[in-house]
């Protein structure tokens, strides 16, 4: 009988006696290290990844970019989807895309695009990959101005495409008058993600189209902070502000100024408690995305988790609709509107990546955000399904090691107000809302508030999922019922 | 010259080797007759051989989100186990109909129930269930929380279910529920009674 094999396994921890306690402690120690181990590889892997990103004056994003033939190519379906109505079609070697009124005819190993009734060729051949029509990224300055009707700024050195006049500039000097300081002031209000490290400080720009000054390298003159630097690759641009003493950044000015001073002299539990205080109390331009010291992990506000991902569809909503699309698609709609309220927000995928559920988790639980928000989409029913976590049965904790499958217990109060805040907020824009537990991983395994929404069509027509208005109310109501329970959130200790 | 009780006992050898050889044959037949092919198999109605008694199923329905009570009266034989499998294939049933207000996918099926003390019970699902089932939290938790309310109900003394699919352990049924763990049976019932009241 297999299934007896399986029992042991699953129920190893709940069978361990106190005896063995301290054996089981140290095992659990190793499994800790090796799963952080790998878990950090995984991600930092994740993060290299190859990417393109594109600034409209709507919105930013990224899209995966794959070698071929030693080129970089991105799928022009997926570059597309979050600039208007897109459809493409494979038949044989021939894709057909459809975006708003032009149309464009690809043939795969073929150079010559027929776009809009009239031959375009391409420096490289398109390639029809299972149905996915990839294209050169170098081909981008040909093809997109034809299909958008509007010329556009190609930067493919490092991975960034500027469609509308969306150039964020910078200007940096110092400020001798107490409190001194570099002054960095942004043409539009930014938000990065700030790490540092002995000697600097780091600004990374990944949804903001900020481009170099004058000059990429900055030098100030002064004997605490001579010099900044600003570079740009793969789909995102840095400031690196070098120091000869640690840093601290603040924003100012609604996150159009960015001071960097130096870090005041904190006792080490300080350092290691401010971030995360910090983080949530409604001063994200200070603390949102900074840390004093680069051996702490980086806090966010909230952690968007858009479900499936990768070789993982998730639930087929339409013959060309699969949930992991949809999901991503609301999750980036909520970042966009959590950070135009100064909420930092880590984005668990950002592409169409295969993530573990336990990935999901470790990278929501490193982040120690003060809610954790996991979006999934069907096309039964209507409205909105909020769910908190049906926590199983505690199993035992030892130390700092809390029970993987139970670790939501701890947070489960906060999480049912949010998911009750946020229900009124649907509520109020008459969008149908239910509120339920469920057995639903990983909701159980996260260690601060965690809400799972499950988006239904509004009216009962799966095209309601795709429409930038259901997107935008669904992400309005997240982010003011989150913006509700804030105090609560940030009182968790 | 060979000795006469030396061929008596070679002539007896060889008739016993023949013999078995032939009774061998004949039960490999019989085995391959009785065990069919495992493509063709279709979930059973419960065995009649039992008095008939009345017993709560508890039924999805998709169109309310929400499990309601239906009466059954159906033929269930004297042990638990039995007793067990015969009411999870008759919920199977109800779903596999014309009717279904929880339809799931054809060939689905319920392979056994195994009853574990104490409190335990396991439901080993075939792959077309899982594999075939609608994906959705919604639509597979009505699946789990169906299951397991009608077995709990049913079966006095089962507080806990332990999904398994082809006699594995899953991580989720459809991409969504949970079946990497164990279902206490009054956590069930606190998320059931949200499904009928959640607004």
């Amino acid at each position: 009988m297999r299934w007896s094999s399986t029992r042991p396994r699953t129920g190893v921890w709940s069978t361990c006696n106190k005896t063995n306690s301290r054996t089981l402690d140290a095992v659990l120690a190793c499994a800790f290290i090796v799963s952080s181990a790998s878990a950090i590889f995984s991600f930092s892997a994740s993060a290299e990844e190859k990417q393109l990103s594109i600034y409209s004056s709507a919105t930013s994003y990224s899209v995966s970019v794959k070698p071929h033939d030693g080129q970089d190519y991105v799928a022009l379906l997926e570059l597309l989807q979050r600039l208007g109505p897109v459809t493409a079609k494979a038949d044989g070697s021939r894709w057909k895309l459809r975006f708003k009124n032009s149309e464009a005819q690809f043939e795969n190993g073929k150079t010559r695009v027929r776009i809009r009734g009239r031959d375009v060729n391409l420096p490289m051949s398109f390639v029809l990959d299972n149905g996915r029509g990839l294209v050169p990224v170098s081909a981008l300055s040909i093809l997109l101005p034809e299909l958008l009707g509007k010329p556009i700024t190609l930067h493919e050195p490092s991975g960034r495409l500027f469609l509308d006049n969306t150039a964020v500039h910078f200007t940096a000097q110092m400020n001798n008058a107490a409190p001194a300081g570099l002054v960095i002031n942004f043409s539009s209000p930014v938000n990065p993600m700030i790490a540092t490290e002995p000697g600097k400080l780091r600004m990374v720009f990944q949804h903001e189209a900020v481009v170099a000054p004058g000059s990429e390298i900055l030098t100030f003159g002064n004997k605490l902070i001579p010099s900044a630097t600003y570079s740009a690759t793969n789909g995102a641009a840095e400031i690196a502000v070098s120091a000869a003493v640690p840093l601290f950044a603040s924003f100012s000015n609604g996150g159009r100024t960015i001071t960097i001073s130096p870090a005041p002299q904190a006792s080490p539990t300080a350092q290691s408690v401010a971030p995360a205080a910090a983080t949530p109390s409604g001063q994200p331009q200070t603390a949102g995305n900074t840390i004093t010291n680069s051996n702490l992990p980086v806090h966010y506000f909230v952690v968007l988790d858009p479900s499936h991902g990768g070789s993982e569809r998730g639930a087929a909503l339409s013959d060309d609709l699969g949930e992991k699309t949809a999901t991503l698609n609301f999750a980036l709609r909520m970042r966009q509107e959590f950070e135009t309220h100064g909420l930092s927000t880590l984005l668990v995928r950002n592409g169409d990546e295969t993530l573990t559920l336990d990935q999901r988790s470790g990278i929501a639980n490193r982040a120690h955000p003060a809610i954790y928000v996991c979006i999934h989409a069907s096309s039964e029913g209507t409205g909105i399904r909020l769910y908190t976590a049906l926590v199983p049965a505690a199993g035992e904790s030892h130390g700092l090691f809390i029970d993987w499958n139970s670790a939501q217990a701890a947070s489960i109060d906060t999480s049912q107000s949010a998911a009750t805040n946020l229900a009124a907020e649907f509520s109020k824009r008459r969008i149908p809302t239910r509120s339920l537990v469920a057995p639903l991983r990983p909701l159980n395994n996260i260690t601060s508030a965690a809400v799972a929404i499950e988006v239904a069509p509004f009216t009962g027509g799966v095209s309601d999922l795709s429409s930038s208005g259901y997107q935008q109310q669904i992400a309005e109501s997240v982010v003011a019922g989150i913006l509700e329970v804030r105090a609560k959130l940030v009182a968790k200790p | 010259m060979i000795p006469r009780h030396l061929i008596i006992g070679v002539a007896v050898m060889f008739v016993v080797a023949l013999s078995t050889g032939a009774y061998v044959w004949h039960m490999q037949g019989s085995l391959a007759k009785s065990v069919p092919d495992a493509d063709q198999t279709h979930p059973l109605p419960p065995p009649g051989n039992g008095p008939s008694e009345q017993v709560t199923l508890y039924v999805a329905h998709d169109d309310t989100g929400s499990l309601r009570p239906q009466s059954a009266q159906i033929p269930l034989s004297g042990g638990r186990q039995e007793r067990a499998e015969q009411l999870v294939k008759t919920l199977l049933q109800l779903y596999l109909g014309e009717s279904s207000p929880h339809p799931i996918a054809e060939g689905a099926e319920v392979r056994a129930v195994y009853l574990v003390d104490p409190g335990l019970a396991v439901v080993d699902l075939n792959t077309a269930f899982a594999e075939k089932h609608r994906s959705g939290i919604l639509v597979e938790e009505l699946t789990v929380a169906s299951l397991v309310q009608t077995l709990s109900s049913n079966i006095p003394g089962i507080n806990r279910i332990k999904f398994l699919v082809e006699g594995e352990e899953r991580e989720s049924l459809a991409g969504h529920a949970d079946l990497s763990r164990f279902y206490d049976v009054a956590g069930v019932d606190r998320m059931i009674s949200q499904m009928q009241t959640g607004q």
